[in-house]
């Protein structure tokens, strides 16, 4: 049974389609990525699947409840990590999560031990008794996956859970990411813009480009279908006519003396390639990534550039004002 | 069950965090102890009012004015939770938009009567005449009045972005509630064009029946004024609860 499905799932601001006819089946159990640029939808379909925005049109469904008329059920069956950091700054790790478990209604006597094993897995546990005020970026990400856990949701979205982090923290919270999916049987959604993200974490990943899913498959078989490596040739003056005859080369693409190829098994056609190609000035050979992927799909990449309000900034910003 | 706990969360978060900002109490109650001491002592020294010290008569007015000021500027701390996205996390959790503002407004209660009721001790130690059987009448009618007032500041604190807009409209609301209440002066021989003014704001009924429980003395009956401040206390929780659920995260 898929513990998430979705209908022609749309939701428009004004003149702008923010989603557009999604329709997603994600099983228990799963991790389901949703990979996009920044205003591809991947927050407001999570926002919509999460109560938090009524759908323009369409329906969803969350562990069996209308996403509209069943606002309650489906929010004790989820829990969500903001994109932005959420927890109260003032209160100590230990008290965001008391409260979490107050307002969720978990019974008294097994509050405890579940703010234990929660603050266990992430590793608080020794920081519990201090101010969110004193915990670094990572930290305060750590402990917001730790709250979405306590009230044991079915579901659990993470809104780009590493956004702003750095690297290292960011494959810290993807070793407790595995963690809570091995130990606590969640189903996880997650948005991500960035694609080692959802490489590492997903076992299945929807891209979506403008509101739409693109495709949907498995990391692997995502890269699969791209159907070879790529070849990178920096060249003035390629033969593509020759290279156009060859069997394995998937795909051409030439442009500021740099021609791309998609080669089936380049390692063994590399050679013979390069003796049809003509004159090369330098070579790169690398196996394809969702990258690639992406840019096949949406024909544009999926932009690097520092993502709007990076999360310490917002910290740092919200922090002097109080 | 999940409503009730729900509802003590939202209170006790506001509890520790009131615990926690010390200076937030301190300000609060040194505003109305200089007006107390130094005004009341200063213009008490050539005029008294119905019979008694002036610094007696404002008394009543002073505690009036620190309900005003606590509740609602307690409405500015919604707009911190919007800004700390803490609201989010609030408005996710399976509870009625109706038990987050209850328990908001019990937060916003308590500090009030913390506030107020320090006020009370100060008047004591400061050799007021105060009859002490008129106290727990003077807690009833505080924490009627801070329900009121405690509404008011939450629902100008949920239609609003950024905390400096609240402060602009929270001094323009609190000076005239607090002017406006005969909290230092009698209102019965008022200029006429004043009268309508007095008695349109829900404070002068505050003042009155804190003046009657703890002084003995007053305009109306303490009867009509907790009805009027009942009403009030009512017209703001509907009207809050209404905001609530419309507010957009």
């Amino acid at each position: 049974m898929s513990i998430i499905r979705t209908e022609n799932l749309s939701k428009s601001f004004g003149s702008i389609v923010a989603v557009d006819n999604l329709n997603l089946e994600i099983s228990e159990g799963e991790v389901f990525g949703l990979l996009g640029p920044n205003g591809a939808g991947k927050t407001t379909t999570i926002h919509m699947l999460a109560t938090l925005l009524n759908p323009s049109s369409g329906r969803a469904f969350v562990n069996g409840f209308d996403v509209v008329k069943q606002q309650g059920d489906v929010r004790r069956s989820i829990g969500i990590v903001f994109q932005e950091p959420s927890s109260d700054d003032i209160l100590t790790g230990y008290e965001n999560l008391k409260l979490h478990a107050m307002m969720y209604g978990v019974p008294k006597e097994s509050v405890e031990k579940r703010i234990f094993e929660a603050l266990e897995l992430v590793d608080l546990n020794d920081r519990r008794n201090h101010l969110v005020r004193t915990y670094s970026g990572g930290m305060r990400r750590r402990l917001e996956l730790a709250r979405g856990l306590i009230h044991r949701p079915k579901v659990l979205f993470l809104d780009e859970p590493t956004l702003g982090l750095d690297p290292q923290s960011r494959e810290h919270i993807w070793s407790y990411i595995i963690k809570m999916v091995k130990d606590e049987g969640v189903t996880i959604i997650l948005t991500t813009h960035y694609m080692e993200e959802a490489d590492m974490l997903c076992n299945r990943v929807g891209i979506i480009d403008l509101g739409k899913i693109v495709v949907i498959d498995s990391p692997t078989n995502l890269k699969k279908m791209l159907g070879g490596d790529i070849i990178r040739l920096k060249m003035t003056n390629p033969n593509i006519e020759a290279v156009r005859k060859l069997s394995y080369v998937k795909n051409i693409e030439f442009n500021d003396n740099l021609l791309t190829l998609m080669v089936e098994d380049a390692g063994i056609h590399l050679p013979r390639l390069l003796e049809i190609v003509g004159q090369v000035e330098s070579v790169e050979m690398r196996s394809p990534t969702l990258n690639d992927v992406f840019l096949r799909y949406t024909g544009k990449e999926i932009r690097t550039a520092s993502p709007e309000g990076g999360f310490m900034e917002r910290v740092a910003a919200v922090r002097s004002g109080r | 069950m999940g409503e009730v706990s729900g509802l003590l969360a939202i209170w006790y978060r506001e509890f520790i965090v009131f615990t926690r900002e010390k200076s937030r109490v301190i300000a609060s109650i040194v505003n109305p102890l200089l007006f107390l001491v130094i005004f009341g002592a200063g213009l008490g020294s050539s005029v008294s009012v119905q019979d008694m010290s002036y610094q007696s008569f404002i008394f009543p007015g002073i505690i009036a004015m620190t309900l005003i000021f606590t509740s609602i500027f307690y409405g500015v701390y919604i707009i911190w939770d919007k800004m700390l996205d803490f609201l989010k996390e609030v408005l996710v959790a399976p509870l009625s938009r109706t038990t987050i503002f209850i328990g908001k407004v019990l937060g916003g209660v308590t500090d009030a009567m913390i506030q107020g009721s320090i006020l009370l001790i100060i008047g004591i130690l400061l050799g007021l005449k105060i009859s002490f059987t008129g106290i727990p009448t003077a807690l009833l009618i505080m924490l009627i009045s801070a329900i009121g007032l405690v509404g008011i500041g939450l629902i100008i604190g949920s239609l609003l972005e950024r905390p400096e807009g609240f402060q602009l409209i929270g001094t323009f609301l609190n000076f005239p509630l607090f002017l406006l209440s005969g909290a230092l002066f009698p209102i019965d021989n008022l200029p006429a064009w004043l009268i309508p003014f007095t008695y349109a704001n829900p404070v002068t009924y505050t003042v009155d029946a804190l003046r009657i429980s703890l002084l003995g003395t007053g305009q109306f009956n303490i009867l009509v004024d907790i009805a009027v401040l009942l009403i009030f206390a009512s017209i703001t929780t509907v009207v809050g609860t209404i905001s609530f659920r419309r507010m957009k995260m």
